[in-house]
């Protein structure tokens, strides 16, 4: 086992590893900017069925990342499990969760990170749904307290797929990765037929 | 060569590159990439300005202080660097430019309600999810975690159910 390291790990706050954290997160930044991750229009597409950029880039990263994690601990250079405790499921919350971010992401047309790229990029839009997640996270922690039950609630610890399904990490890996070119030929196909009845040159939302 | 501001990567490859960001950090770090985690420390630090003493009381602002200032957070570090990596990322693809995003006949202001209220709106399901698109999506979903697939099949069934009634923004 060699990583994952201590040198940049996330909780020595020494200078070497926030210096680190810039790095990735300048990488991480610039790959969201030129996958079109500025733009609200190019996000919320995905949710009009007419770019499903979003999908694309999103499962080819999770696809990516699975396969390099689980193979890199099939040969023993990584310690999976290392990584895997820092990632509980509170099942119910989770869901809630989700559903609400997906609908705040249809609304403000980011999400809590690409709204930092818009920002960046010089969109006010980008910039207030920033503001606006701060000042709902903030509140969110005010009444915390008062809903502590539901936001413990579902709590099943460390839960993965493979465990579920009793396969090995890197076989359940792979099998995500050739169910993602069926999805990604699907989603090609949507995009096709709901395109093909729109007016092209009344702009990509309208 | 002049740039189209309308270009992009091939979605894909941008899926592998975002993908291999991710893995090292893992690889290196021991945990995934993050957003909002550090949007909350920033809204924590301005609390604990004024109010140090309501942070105390309040569970979910005081553990932020945990290692003094919340702004002392490998998050904070990270999102620091998106906002440089987009601005190069813009600077250098020429979608760097002042505007508000929005349809040519939506007002603007109507835009930036949209925004504030949507973002508080992701404030509140990050909190419950214990990360957003970035913190829990991307980032426990490549470690196959329940809970992280789970979150982003409610995540698309948020954005389809909504997605109607909020249209007229763009146009």
């Amino acid at each position: 086992m060699i990583f994952p390291t201590d040198l940049l790990s996330q909780d020595a706050l020494t200078p070497v590893s926030l210096l680190g954290a810039v790095v990735l997160g300048a990488a991480f930044g610039f790959v969201l900017e030129r996958s079109g991750f500025g733009r609200a229009q190019k996000l919320v597409a995905q949710f009009y069925l007419t770019d499903m950029t979003v999908f694309r880039v999103m499962f080819t990263a999770v696809v990516t990342a699975a396969v390099g994690t689980s193979l890199l601990a099939a040969v023993g250079l990584l310690d999976l499990k290392a990584v895997t405790v820092n990632y509980p499921t509170y099942l119910w919350p989770m869901i809630v969760g989700g559903l609400l971010v997906g609908a705040g992401f249809v609304v403000s047309g980011y999400c809590p990170g690409t709204s930092v790229v818009a920002a960046a990029s010089g969109k006010l839009d980008g910039l207030l749904t920033v503001a606006g997640v701060v000042i709902g996270m903030v509140a969110y922690a005010e009444v915390q307290p008062a809903v502590a039950g539901f936001h413990d609630s579902g709590k099943l610890g460390g839960v993965f797929l493979y465990r579920l399904l009793h396969l090995p990490p890197l076989a359940l890996a792979v099998l995500i990765a050739v169910a993602a070119v069926g999805c990604f030929a699907g989603a090609g196909a949507i995009e096709r037929l709901v395109n093909a009845r729109r007016d092209p040159a009344a702009g990509p939302l309208a | 060569m002049t740039r189209d501001e309308n270009r992009y990567w091939n979605p894909y490859l941008a899926g592998v590159a975002l993908g291999l960001v991710l893995l090292a950090t893992y690889l290196l770090t021991g945990k995934g990439l993050g957003a909002s985690g550090a949007s909350f420390r920033a809204g924590a630090a301005v609390v604990n300005a004024v109010a140090p003493s309501h942070v105390e009381q309040v569970p979910m602002l005081a553990a932020t202080t945990e290692d003094g200032s919340p702004l002392k957070n490998w998050l904070v570090f990270e999102v620091v660097g998106v906002a440089l990596g987009g601005f190069l990322g813009a600077l250098t693809s020429g979608r760097l430019r002042g505007e508000t995003l929005k349809g040519s006949t939506f007002p603007a202001g109507g835009r930036w309600a949209m925004a504030i209220g949507g973002g508080a709106v992701m404030g509140v399901g990050a909190q419950l999810a214990r990360g957003c698109a970035s913190g829990q999506a991307l980032s426990g979903g490549g470690l196959m975690s329940a809970g992280a697939w789970a979150f982003f099949l409610a995540f698309f069934g948020g954005g389809y159910a909504l997605a109607a009634l909020v249209r007229r923004q763009w146009r």
